[in-house]
Protein backbone atom coordinates (compact mmCIF):
# COMPACT_ATOMS: atom_id res chain seq x y z
CA UNK A 1 0.00 0.00 0.00
CA UNK A 2 1.37 3.40 -1.04
CA UNK A 3 1.94 5.86 1.66
CA UNK A 4 3.89 8.51 -0.16
CA UNK A 5 4.28 9.32 -3.59
CA UNK A 6 6.11 11.64 -5.71
CA UNK A 7 4.49 11.96 -9.40
CA UNK A 8 6.49 13.74 -12.01
CA UNK A 9 8.32 16.10 -9.46
CA UNK A 10 10.64 18.90 -10.46
CA UNK A 11 12.10 21.54 -8.73
CA UNK A 12 14.15 24.88 -10.51
CA UNK A 13 15.82 27.00 -8.24
CA UNK A 14 16.10 30.94 -10.10
CA UNK A 15 19.62 32.23 -8.66
CA UNK A 16 21.38 35.53 -9.76
CA UNK A 17 23.27 32.78 -12.01
CA UNK A 18 20.92 31.04 -13.29
CA UNK A 19 18.20 28.73 -12.99
CA UNK A 20 19.59 25.72 -11.24
CA UNK A 21 17.44 22.15 -12.22
CA UNK A 22 17.94 20.85 -8.96
CA UNK A 23 15.29 17.94 -9.17
CA UNK A 24 14.17 16.55 -12.28
CA UNK A 25 10.80 14.80 -13.55
CA UNK A 26 11.24 11.98 -10.45
CA UNK A 27 8.77 9.91 -9.91
CA UNK A 28 8.84 7.50 -6.51
CA UNK A 29 6.55 5.43 -4.52
CA UNK A 30 6.99 4.59 -1.26
CA UNK A 31 5.02 1.92 0.96
CA UNK A 32 3.95 2.17 3.79
CA UNK A 33 6.67 -0.02 6.43
CA UNK A 34 8.83 0.60 3.99
CA UNK A 35 12.51 1.98 4.40
CA UNK A 36 13.70 3.60 0.71
CA UNK A 37 17.31 4.64 0.73
CA UNK A 38 17.85 8.13 -1.19
CA UNK A 39 21.91 7.96 -2.34
CA UNK A 40 23.66 10.23 -4.57
CA UNK A 41 26.09 12.03 -4.94
CA UNK A 42 26.32 15.74 -2.85
CA UNK A 43 24.36 18.13 -5.27
CA UNK A 44 22.37 15.40 -6.68
CA UNK A 45 19.32 16.61 -5.36
CA UNK A 46 18.56 14.60 -2.32
CA UNK A 47 18.14 17.67 0.56
CA UNK A 48 15.86 19.15 -2.08
CA UNK A 49 13.57 16.27 -2.50
CA UNK A 50 13.70 15.92 1.59
CA UNK A 51 12.13 19.56 1.90
CA UNK A 52 9.30 19.33 -1.08
CA UNK A 53 8.13 16.22 0.82
CA UNK A 54 8.33 18.25 4.23
CA UNK A 55 6.53 20.84 2.83
CA UNK A 56 9.44 23.35 2.96
CA UNK A 57 8.83 24.81 -0.70
CA UNK A 58 6.24 23.09 -3.10
CA UNK A 59 7.70 21.65 -6.24
CA UNK A 60 8.33 23.57 -9.26
CA UNK A 61 6.30 20.62 -11.43
CA UNK A 62 4.52 17.41 -10.51
CA UNK A 63 2.95 16.60 -7.18
CA UNK A 64 3.13 14.44 -3.97
CA UNK A 65 0.72 13.27 -2.75
CA UNK A 66 0.05 11.28 1.14
CA UNK A 67 -2.11 8.09 1.08
CA UNK A 68 -3.17 9.10 -2.60
CA UNK A 69 -4.24 12.48 -1.68
CA UNK A 70 -2.19 15.35 -3.32
CA UNK A 71 -0.36 17.65 -0.71
CA UNK A 72 -0.92 21.76 -1.32
CA UNK A 73 1.62 23.60 -2.12
CA UNK A 74 0.72 25.43 1.60
CA UNK A 75 0.40 22.82 4.49
CA UNK A 76 -2.08 22.55 7.13
CA UNK A 77 -1.18 21.57 10.87
CA UNK A 78 -2.49 18.58 9.75
CA UNK A 79 -0.20 17.78 7.12
CA UNK A 80 2.83 18.86 8.86
CA UNK A 81 1.86 16.05 11.41
CA UNK A 82 1.99 13.29 8.45
CA UNK A 83 5.90 14.07 8.03
CA UNK A 84 8.60 14.45 10.04
CA UNK A 85 12.17 15.19 9.89
CA UNK A 86 15.56 13.63 11.33
CA UNK A 87 18.46 16.64 10.42
CA UNK A 88 22.26 15.35 9.67
CA UNK A 89 23.56 17.62 12.32
CA UNK A 90 22.53 17.77 15.53
CA UNK A 91 24.60 20.48 16.78
CA UNK A 92 22.64 22.69 14.64
CA UNK A 93 19.32 21.29 14.70
CA UNK A 94 18.24 21.88 18.41
CA UNK A 95 18.24 25.34 19.83
CA UNK A 96 21.20 26.01 21.76
CA UNK A 97 19.85 28.14 23.71
CA UNK A 98 16.41 25.83 24.90
CA UNK A 99 16.50 23.00 26.67
CA UNK A 100 15.56 19.51 25.89
CA UNK A 101 12.57 19.98 27.45
CA UNK A 102 11.63 22.63 25.29
CA UNK A 103 12.71 21.44 21.94
CA UNK A 104 10.85 18.26 23.06
CA UNK A 105 7.75 19.70 23.85
CA UNK A 106 7.02 22.34 21.29
CA UNK A 107 5.98 19.27 19.07
CA UNK A 108 3.47 18.42 21.60
CA UNK A 109 1.83 21.94 22.36
CA UNK A 110 1.98 22.72 18.54
CA UNK A 111 -0.10 19.77 17.64
CA UNK A 112 -1.95 19.24 21.01
CA UNK A 113 -1.19 16.01 21.90
CA UNK A 114 -2.17 14.97 25.81
CA UNK A 115 -3.59 17.22 28.20
CA UNK A 116 -0.58 19.93 29.38
CA UNK A 117 -0.55 18.21 32.58
CA UNK A 118 0.63 14.88 30.99
CA UNK A 119 3.03 16.71 28.31
CA UNK A 120 5.93 16.55 30.94
CA UNK A 121 5.50 12.46 31.30
CA UNK A 122 4.85 12.13 27.81
CA UNK A 123 8.05 13.56 26.96
CA UNK A 124 9.99 11.58 29.36
CA UNK A 125 8.39 8.78 28.14
CA UNK A 126 10.22 9.52 24.48
CA UNK A 127 13.34 10.09 25.95
CA UNK A 128 13.04 6.66 27.35
CA UNK A 129 12.08 5.39 24.24
CA UNK A 130 15.29 5.97 22.36
CA UNK A 131 17.07 5.36 25.12
CA UNK A 132 17.68 8.80 27.47
CA UNK A 133 17.17 9.06 30.93
CA UNK A 134 14.22 11.87 31.85
CA UNK A 135 17.30 13.84 33.87
CA UNK A 136 18.20 14.96 30.22
CA UNK A 137 14.69 16.83 29.65
CA UNK A 138 16.27 19.64 31.98
CA UNK A 139 19.75 19.64 30.23
CA UNK A 140 20.33 22.13 26.81
CA UNK A 141 21.77 20.63 24.11
CA UNK A 142 25.67 21.20 25.20
CA UNK A 143 25.73 19.36 28.12
CA UNK A 144 24.77 16.05 25.66
CA UNK A 145 27.42 14.01 22.96
CA UNK A 146 26.48 14.18 19.53
CA UNK A 147 24.87 11.01 20.05
CA UNK A 148 22.51 11.73 22.88
CA UNK A 149 21.89 14.87 20.35
CA UNK A 150 20.63 12.73 17.33
CA UNK A 151 18.77 10.80 19.81
CA UNK A 152 16.37 13.64 21.38
CA UNK A 153 16.01 14.68 17.81
CA UNK A 154 14.44 11.30 17.15
CA UNK A 155 12.45 11.98 19.82
CA UNK A 156 11.27 15.13 18.72
CA UNK A 157 10.67 13.61 15.10
CA UNK A 158 8.12 10.49 16.95
CA UNK A 159 6.50 12.87 19.38
CA UNK A 160 3.66 13.37 17.50
CA UNK A 161 3.26 10.02 15.56
CA UNK A 162 3.67 10.67 12.17
CA UNK A 163 3.49 7.55 10.08
CA UNK A 164 6.07 9.03 7.98
CA UNK A 165 10.26 10.44 8.74
CA UNK A 166 12.39 11.81 6.31
CA UNK A 167 16.13 10.89 7.86
CA UNK A 168 18.37 13.98 5.92
CA UNK A 169 22.03 11.82 6.71
CA UNK A 170 20.82 10.76 9.76
CA UNK A 171 24.27 9.59 11.21
CA UNK A 172 26.98 10.90 9.23
CA UNK A 173 27.99 13.80 11.85
CA UNK A 174 28.47 11.21 13.90
CA UNK A 175 31.65 8.25 14.87
CA UNK A 176 31.34 5.43 13.86
CA UNK A 177 30.10 3.25 16.70
CA UNK A 178 27.41 5.87 17.68
CA UNK A 179 26.33 5.41 14.48
CA UNK A 180 25.70 1.75 14.75
CA UNK A 181 24.11 2.62 17.67
CA UNK A 182 21.73 5.38 16.31
CA UNK A 183 20.85 3.18 13.06
CA UNK A 184 19.73 0.32 15.28
CA UNK A 185 17.63 2.63 17.47
CA UNK A 186 16.14 3.66 14.46
CA UNK A 187 15.31 0.32 12.94
CA UNK A 188 14.01 -0.74 16.52
CA UNK A 189 11.81 2.13 16.30
CA UNK A 190 10.61 1.78 12.91
CA UNK A 191 9.66 -1.95 13.52
CA UNK A 192 7.89 -0.95 16.78
CA UNK A 193 5.97 1.98 15.36
CA UNK A 194 5.50 0.62 11.92
CA UNK A 195 7.25 3.67 10.22
CA UNK A 196 8.24 4.72 6.48
CA UNK A 197 11.72 6.06 6.36
CA UNK A 198 12.86 8.22 3.42
CA UNK A 199 16.49 7.98 4.10
CA UNK A 200 18.82 10.05 2.83
CA UNK A 201 22.59 8.66 2.66
CA UNK A 202 26.13 8.72 1.27
CA UNK A 203 27.27 5.55 2.62
CA UNK A 204 26.27 2.65 0.94
CA UNK A 205 26.73 0.59 4.52
CA UNK A 206 24.15 1.95 5.73
CA UNK A 207 21.94 1.60 2.93
CA UNK A 208 22.66 -2.14 2.99
CA UNK A 209 21.72 -2.04 6.82
CA UNK A 210 18.61 0.12 6.76
CA UNK A 211 17.05 0.06 3.18
CA UNK A 212 14.20 -2.36 1.34
CA UNK A 213 14.81 -0.41 -1.55
CA UNK A 214 17.36 2.04 -2.93
CA UNK A 215 16.78 4.77 -5.10
CA UNK A 216 19.92 6.23 -6.57
CA UNK A 217 19.88 10.12 -7.96
CA UNK A 218 22.38 11.60 -10.72
CA UNK A 219 22.39 15.58 -10.99
CA UNK A 220 18.38 15.57 -9.89
CA UNK A 221 17.58 12.66 -11.83
CA UNK A 222 16.60 9.15 -10.54
CA UNK A 223 18.51 7.10 -12.69
CA UNK A 224 17.86 3.66 -10.24
CA UNK A 225 15.34 2.13 -7.71
CA UNK A 226 16.00 -1.05 -6.99
CA UNK A 227 15.96 -3.57 -3.83
CA UNK A 228 18.81 -3.34 -1.74
CA UNK A 229 20.00 -6.65 -2.83
CA UNK A 230 19.10 -6.73 -6.16
CA UNK A 231 20.87 -3.06 -6.41
CA UNK A 232 24.66 -4.47 -4.59
CA UNK A 233 24.36 -7.70 -6.67
CA UNK A 234 23.66 -6.30 -10.10
CA UNK A 235 24.07 -2.47 -10.28
CA UNK A 236 22.32 -1.75 -13.71
CA UNK A 237 23.03 1.81 -14.23
CA UNK A 238 26.96 2.51 -14.94
CA UNK A 239 26.41 5.69 -12.21
CA UNK A 240 25.38 3.14 -9.49
CA UNK A 241 28.22 0.99 -10.64
CA UNK A 242 30.92 3.98 -10.32
CA UNK A 243 29.08 4.77 -6.99
CA UNK A 244 29.38 1.31 -5.31
CA UNK A 245 33.07 0.61 -6.38
CA UNK A 246 33.95 4.09 -5.20
CA UNK A 247 32.87 3.21 -1.59
CA UNK A 248 36.16 4.47 0.20
CA UNK A 249 38.97 1.80 1.24
CA UNK A 250 38.79 1.33 4.84
CA UNK A 251 41.94 1.55 7.44
CA UNK A 252 42.13 -1.60 9.60
CA UNK A 253 40.99 0.24 12.51
CA UNK A 254 37.99 1.41 10.64
CA UNK A 255 37.23 -2.19 8.96
CA UNK A 256 37.45 -3.84 12.45
CA UNK A 257 35.04 -0.74 13.67
CA UNK A 258 32.69 -1.32 10.69
CA UNK A 259 32.60 -5.20 11.52
CA UNK A 260 31.58 -4.60 14.59
CA UNK A 261 28.63 -2.02 14.25
CA UNK A 262 27.66 -4.95 11.18
CA UNK A 263 27.55 -7.56 14.38
CA UNK A 264 25.55 -4.82 16.50
CA UNK A 265 22.87 -4.66 13.70
CA UNK A 266 22.54 -7.71 13.30
CA UNK A 267 22.51 -8.61 16.93
CA UNK B 1 24.74 33.94 34.94
CA UNK B 2 26.42 32.95 38.41
CA UNK B 3 29.28 32.53 35.62
CA UNK B 4 29.16 35.72 33.75
CA UNK B 5 29.00 37.47 37.29
CA UNK B 6 32.55 35.57 38.27
CA UNK B 7 34.47 36.27 35.16
CA UNK B 8 32.95 39.94 35.35
CA UNK B 9 34.18 40.63 38.64
CA UNK B 10 37.33 38.10 38.70
CA UNK B 11 39.03 40.98 35.55
CA UNK B 12 40.27 44.01 36.93
CA UNK B 13 39.20 46.17 34.44
CA UNK B 14 35.51 44.78 34.08
CA UNK B 15 35.32 45.07 38.13
CA UNK B 16 36.49 48.13 37.67
CA UNK B 17 33.53 48.79 35.23
CA UNK B 18 31.16 46.95 37.92
CA UNK B 19 32.16 49.80 40.30
CA UNK B 20 31.82 52.54 38.35
CA UNK B 21 28.34 51.35 37.39
CA UNK B 22 27.38 50.44 40.80
CA UNK B 23 28.24 53.75 42.44
CA UNK B 24 26.41 55.60 39.50
CA UNK B 25 23.42 53.76 40.04
CA UNK B 26 23.33 53.90 43.57
CA UNK B 27 23.61 57.33 43.20
CA UNK B 28 20.90 58.01 40.94
CA UNK B 29 18.66 55.58 43.39
CA UNK B 30 19.24 57.17 46.73
CA UNK B 31 19.93 61.25 44.99
CA UNK B 32 17.62 62.36 47.88
CA UNK B 33 19.44 60.60 50.81
CA UNK B 34 22.89 61.14 49.63
CA UNK B 35 22.34 65.02 48.69
CA UNK B 36 23.13 67.44 51.15
CA UNK B 37 21.20 69.56 49.60
CA UNK B 38 18.37 67.96 47.73
CA UNK B 39 16.51 70.80 47.30
CA UNK B 40 18.98 72.53 45.06
CA UNK B 41 18.03 69.88 42.66
CA UNK B 42 15.40 73.13 41.61
CA UNK B 43 15.28 76.69 41.25
CA UNK B 44 17.18 77.46 44.71
CA UNK B 45 19.05 80.82 44.58
CA UNK B 46 21.86 81.08 47.38
CA UNK B 47 23.78 84.70 47.03
CA UNK B 48 25.94 84.25 50.48
CA UNK B 49 27.35 80.73 48.82
CA UNK B 50 27.57 81.43 45.02
CA UNK B 51 30.45 80.10 43.04
CA UNK B 52 32.62 78.68 46.01
CA UNK B 53 35.15 76.41 44.93
CA UNK B 54 35.51 72.77 46.96
CA UNK B 55 34.56 73.23 50.39
CA UNK B 56 32.85 71.62 53.07
CA UNK B 57 29.92 71.17 53.10
CA UNK B 58 29.79 71.88 49.73
CA UNK B 59 32.63 69.44 48.42
CA UNK B 60 32.41 69.90 44.60
CA UNK B 61 31.78 73.56 45.10
CA UNK B 62 28.91 76.01 44.48
CA UNK B 63 27.22 77.10 41.01
CA UNK B 64 26.54 80.60 40.44
CA UNK B 65 23.15 80.94 42.26
CA UNK B 66 24.62 79.06 45.13
CA UNK B 67 23.55 75.40 44.68
CA UNK B 68 25.35 72.67 46.22
CA UNK B 69 27.08 71.19 42.72
CA UNK B 70 27.64 67.12 44.26
CA UNK B 71 23.79 67.25 45.17
CA UNK B 72 23.42 68.47 41.17
CA UNK B 73 25.70 66.27 39.84
CA UNK B 74 23.20 63.39 41.75
CA UNK B 75 19.96 64.34 40.71
CA UNK B 76 21.66 64.84 37.19
CA UNK B 77 22.95 61.13 37.21
CA UNK B 78 19.17 60.29 38.27
CA UNK B 79 17.78 62.11 35.25
CA UNK B 80 20.01 60.95 32.71
CA UNK B 81 19.53 56.90 33.85
CA UNK B 82 15.65 57.26 33.97
CA UNK B 83 16.17 58.88 30.70
CA UNK B 84 18.34 56.08 29.31
CA UNK B 85 16.10 53.65 30.57
CA UNK B 86 13.16 55.07 29.34
CA UNK B 87 14.98 55.34 25.84
CA UNK B 88 15.46 51.88 25.66
CA UNK B 89 12.79 50.40 27.27
CA UNK B 90 11.24 51.72 24.16
CA UNK B 91 14.21 51.86 21.50
CA UNK B 92 14.97 48.03 22.34
CA UNK B 93 11.75 46.40 21.39
CA UNK B 94 10.39 48.36 18.85
CA UNK B 95 14.09 47.60 17.00
CA UNK B 96 14.01 44.54 18.27
CA UNK B 97 10.66 43.64 16.64
CA UNK B 98 11.94 45.36 13.48
CA UNK B 99 14.88 43.65 12.89
CA UNK B 100 13.46 39.70 13.60
CA UNK B 101 10.31 40.44 11.38
CA UNK B 102 12.78 41.74 8.69
CA UNK B 103 15.28 39.27 9.09
CA UNK B 104 13.23 36.21 9.33
CA UNK B 105 9.90 36.88 7.32
CA UNK B 106 11.95 38.34 4.06
CA UNK B 107 10.60 39.40 0.91
CA UNK B 108 9.11 42.79 0.22
CA UNK B 109 8.62 42.81 4.45
CA UNK B 110 12.29 42.68 5.05
CA UNK B 111 12.96 44.79 1.84
CA UNK B 112 10.72 47.70 3.60
CA UNK B 113 11.54 47.62 7.11
CA UNK B 114 15.35 47.30 5.87
CA UNK B 115 15.25 50.75 3.95
CA UNK B 116 13.38 52.24 6.40
CA UNK B 117 15.99 51.45 9.00
CA UNK B 118 18.65 52.72 6.66
CA UNK B 119 17.47 56.39 5.85
CA UNK B 120 17.66 56.53 10.10
CA UNK B 121 20.64 55.09 10.04
CA UNK B 122 22.13 57.29 7.72
CA UNK B 123 21.80 60.53 9.79
CA UNK B 124 23.57 61.12 12.19
CA UNK B 125 22.26 60.66 15.21
CA UNK B 126 22.80 64.16 16.68
CA UNK B 127 21.35 65.88 13.61
CA UNK B 128 18.12 64.02 13.21
CA UNK B 129 17.80 65.07 16.93
CA UNK B 130 18.19 68.34 16.62
CA UNK B 131 16.25 68.37 13.78
CA UNK B 132 12.86 66.49 16.05
CA UNK B 133 14.19 69.26 18.97
CA UNK B 134 14.37 71.81 16.07
CA UNK B 135 10.53 71.38 14.90
CA UNK B 136 9.39 70.40 18.47
CA UNK B 137 9.41 72.17 21.78
CA UNK B 138 12.53 71.33 23.45
CA UNK B 139 11.07 69.64 26.56
CA UNK B 140 12.27 66.63 28.57
CA UNK B 141 9.61 64.33 26.56
CA UNK B 142 10.69 65.57 22.94
CA UNK B 143 14.11 64.91 23.89
CA UNK B 144 13.38 61.29 24.91
CA UNK B 145 11.48 60.72 22.01
CA UNK B 146 14.37 61.87 19.97
CA UNK B 147 16.77 60.17 21.40
CA UNK B 148 14.41 57.04 20.91
CA UNK B 149 13.85 57.96 16.82
CA UNK B 150 17.93 57.71 16.38
CA UNK B 151 18.27 54.61 18.43
CA UNK B 152 16.17 52.16 17.37
CA UNK B 153 17.54 51.22 14.35
CA UNK B 154 20.51 49.95 15.64
CA UNK B 155 19.09 46.69 17.28
CA UNK B 156 17.15 46.08 14.44
CA UNK B 157 20.64 46.01 12.44
CA UNK B 158 22.41 44.05 15.40
CA UNK B 159 18.81 41.92 15.37
CA UNK B 160 18.60 41.56 11.95
CA UNK B 161 22.32 40.46 11.04
CA UNK B 162 21.79 37.78 13.95
CA UNK B 163 18.63 36.51 12.58
CA UNK B 164 19.64 36.16 9.00
CA UNK B 165 22.17 33.90 9.97
CA UNK B 166 20.00 31.84 12.68
CA UNK B 167 17.23 31.31 10.23
CA UNK B 168 19.59 28.83 8.40
CA UNK B 169 20.22 26.69 11.39
CA UNK B 170 18.79 23.54 11.36
CA UNK B 171 16.28 24.17 14.72
CA UNK B 172 14.40 26.65 13.00
CA UNK B 173 13.45 23.93 10.13
CA UNK B 174 12.69 21.66 13.00
CA UNK B 175 10.27 23.84 14.42
CA UNK B 176 8.92 24.74 11.19
CA UNK B 177 8.93 21.42 10.55
CA UNK B 178 6.68 20.77 13.48
CA UNK B 179 4.56 23.33 12.58
CA UNK B 180 5.46 26.44 14.65
CA UNK B 181 3.97 29.83 13.67
CA UNK B 182 6.50 32.91 12.44
CA UNK B 183 5.61 34.35 15.77
CA UNK B 184 7.17 31.08 17.65
CA UNK B 185 9.94 30.87 15.89
CA UNK B 186 11.18 34.61 15.81
CA UNK B 187 10.63 35.26 20.18
CA UNK B 188 11.00 31.58 20.85
CA UNK B 189 13.87 30.27 19.01
CA UNK B 190 15.52 33.21 17.28
CA UNK B 191 15.35 35.65 19.81
CA UNK B 192 17.36 33.52 22.69
CA UNK B 193 19.57 33.99 20.39
CA UNK B 194 19.84 37.06 20.05
CA UNK B 195 19.79 37.96 23.63
CA UNK B 196 23.55 37.97 24.46
CA UNK B 197 23.86 40.99 21.99
CA UNK B 198 21.28 42.88 22.78
CA UNK B 199 22.17 42.81 26.50
CA UNK B 200 25.83 43.58 25.32
CA UNK B 201 24.48 46.68 23.36
CA UNK B 202 21.76 47.80 26.05
CA UNK B 203 24.69 48.05 28.84
CA UNK B 204 27.00 50.51 26.05
CA UNK B 205 24.52 52.09 25.12
CA UNK B 206 23.24 53.13 28.53
CA UNK B 207 26.72 54.94 28.64
CA UNK B 208 25.92 56.98 25.48
CA UNK B 209 22.42 57.70 26.44
CA UNK B 210 24.23 59.92 29.04
CA UNK B 211 26.80 60.89 26.74
CA UNK B 212 23.70 62.09 24.14
CA UNK B 213 21.56 63.66 26.02
CA UNK B 214 24.65 65.71 27.29
CA UNK B 215 25.48 66.58 24.50
CA UNK B 216 21.98 68.30 23.82
CA UNK B 217 21.80 69.80 26.87
CA UNK B 218 24.98 71.09 25.95
CA UNK B 219 23.13 72.85 22.92
CA UNK B 220 20.26 73.82 24.84
CA UNK B 221 18.18 71.84 23.19
CA UNK B 222 17.58 68.55 26.17
CA UNK B 223 17.10 68.87 29.49
CA UNK B 224 15.45 72.46 30.66
CA UNK B 225 16.86 74.46 33.52
CA UNK B 226 15.86 74.43 36.59
CA UNK B 227 16.39 70.30 35.91
CA UNK B 228 20.09 69.55 36.91
CA UNK B 229 21.94 68.15 33.87
CA UNK B 230 25.07 67.15 33.64
CA UNK B 231 25.98 68.44 29.66
CA UNK B 232 23.81 71.77 30.25
CA UNK B 233 26.12 72.15 33.80
CA UNK B 234 29.70 72.00 31.41
CA UNK B 235 28.14 74.57 28.70
CA UNK B 236 27.53 77.05 31.72
CA UNK B 237 30.56 76.49 34.06
CA UNK B 238 32.98 76.77 30.30
CA UNK B 239 32.45 79.90 30.07
CA UNK B 240 34.04 81.06 33.97
CA UNK B 241 37.18 78.67 32.70
CA UNK B 242 39.69 78.82 34.27
CA UNK B 243 38.80 80.14 37.48
CA UNK B 244 35.76 78.94 38.16
CA UNK B 245 36.72 75.09 36.99
CA UNK B 246 34.73 73.17 39.44
CA UNK B 247 31.55 74.47 37.72
CA UNK B 248 32.87 72.08 34.61
CA UNK B 249 35.17 69.96 36.42
CA UNK B 250 33.30 67.74 38.63
CA UNK B 251 29.85 67.27 35.74
CA UNK B 252 32.60 66.24 32.89
CA UNK B 253 34.16 63.91 35.80
CA UNK B 254 30.69 62.35 36.45
CA UNK B 255 29.96 62.20 32.53
CA UNK B 256 33.27 60.30 32.19
CA UNK B 257 32.43 58.10 35.21
CA UNK B 258 29.25 57.16 33.86
CA UNK B 259 30.23 56.49 30.13
CA UNK B 260 33.80 54.21 30.96
CA UNK B 261 32.20 52.42 33.45
CA UNK B 262 28.84 51.31 31.41
CA UNK B 263 31.98 51.17 28.32
CA UNK B 264 33.66 48.66 30.78
CA UNK B 265 30.80 46.60 31.46
CA UNK B 266 29.48 46.63 27.99
CA UNK B 267 32.94 45.60 26.47
CA UNK B 268 33.12 42.72 29.24
CA UNK B 269 29.73 41.16 28.15
CA UNK B 270 30.28 41.03 24.72
CA UNK B 271 33.63 38.89 25.40
CA UNK B 272 31.58 36.98 28.11
CA UNK B 273 28.57 36.60 25.85
CA UNK B 274 29.89 36.04 22.87
CA UNK B 275 32.67 33.64 23.80
CA UNK B 276 30.13 31.45 25.45
CA UNK B 277 27.69 30.91 22.11
N1 LIG C 1 17.50 27.12 -1.98
C1 LIG C 1 18.27 26.88 -3.08
N2 LIG C 1 18.52 27.87 -3.96
C2 LIG C 1 19.28 27.64 -5.04
N3 LIG C 1 19.85 26.47 -5.35
C3 LIG C 1 19.64 25.43 -4.51
C4 LIG C 1 18.86 25.59 -3.32
N4 LIG C 1 18.83 24.40 -2.67
C5 LIG C 1 19.57 23.54 -3.41
N5 LIG C 1 20.06 24.16 -4.52
C6 LIG C 1 20.88 23.54 -5.56
O1 LIG C 1 20.24 22.35 -5.96
C7 LIG C 1 21.17 21.31 -6.13
C8 LIG C 1 20.83 20.13 -5.24
O2 LIG C 1 21.07 20.47 -3.89
P1 LIG C 1 20.73 19.50 -2.68
O3 LIG C 1 19.33 19.02 -2.82
O4 LIG C 1 21.06 20.22 -1.43
O5 LIG C 1 21.76 18.31 -2.93
P2 LIG C 1 22.23 17.16 -1.93
O6 LIG C 1 21.38 17.19 -0.71
O7 LIG C 1 22.07 15.90 -2.74
O8 LIG C 1 23.66 17.41 -1.64
C9 LIG C 1 22.55 21.88 -5.85
O9 LIG C 1 23.14 22.25 -7.07
C10 LIG C 1 22.24 23.12 -5.02
O10 LIG C 1 23.20 24.11 -5.26
MG1 LIG D 1 21.99 17.38 1.40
Amino acid sequence: MTLLSLRNVTKRFSTPAGDVLAVDDVSLDVARGECVAIVGESGSGKSTIANMILGIYPPSEGEIAFDGATLPARRSLQHRRLVQLVQQNPLSSLNPRRSIAASLRLALDVHDIGARADRPALMASLLAEVGLPASHLARAPAGLSGGERQRVAIARAIACSSPLVVLDEPTSALDVLVQARVLRLLNDLRAKRGLTFVFITHDLAVVRNVADRVAVFEKGRLVELAATEALFAAPAHPYTRRLISAVPVLTQDESDLRDRFMESLNA
Amino acid sequence: MKRTLFILLSNPLSLLGVILVALVVLCAIFANVIAPFPSHAGAVVDFVNFNKPPQWPSIMGTDLVGRDIFSRILFAYRISLVLGVVVLSIAVPVGVVIGLAAGYLGGWIEYCLMRLTDVFLSVPPLVLAMSIMGVLEPTLLNGMLAVTAMWWPWYTRVVYNITRSEREEGYVLAAEVIGAGPAHVMFREILPNCVPAIVTKMTLDLGFVILIVSSLSFLGLGVQPPTPDLGSMVAEGARYLPDSWWLTVFPALAILVAVFGFNLVGDALREILGAEQ
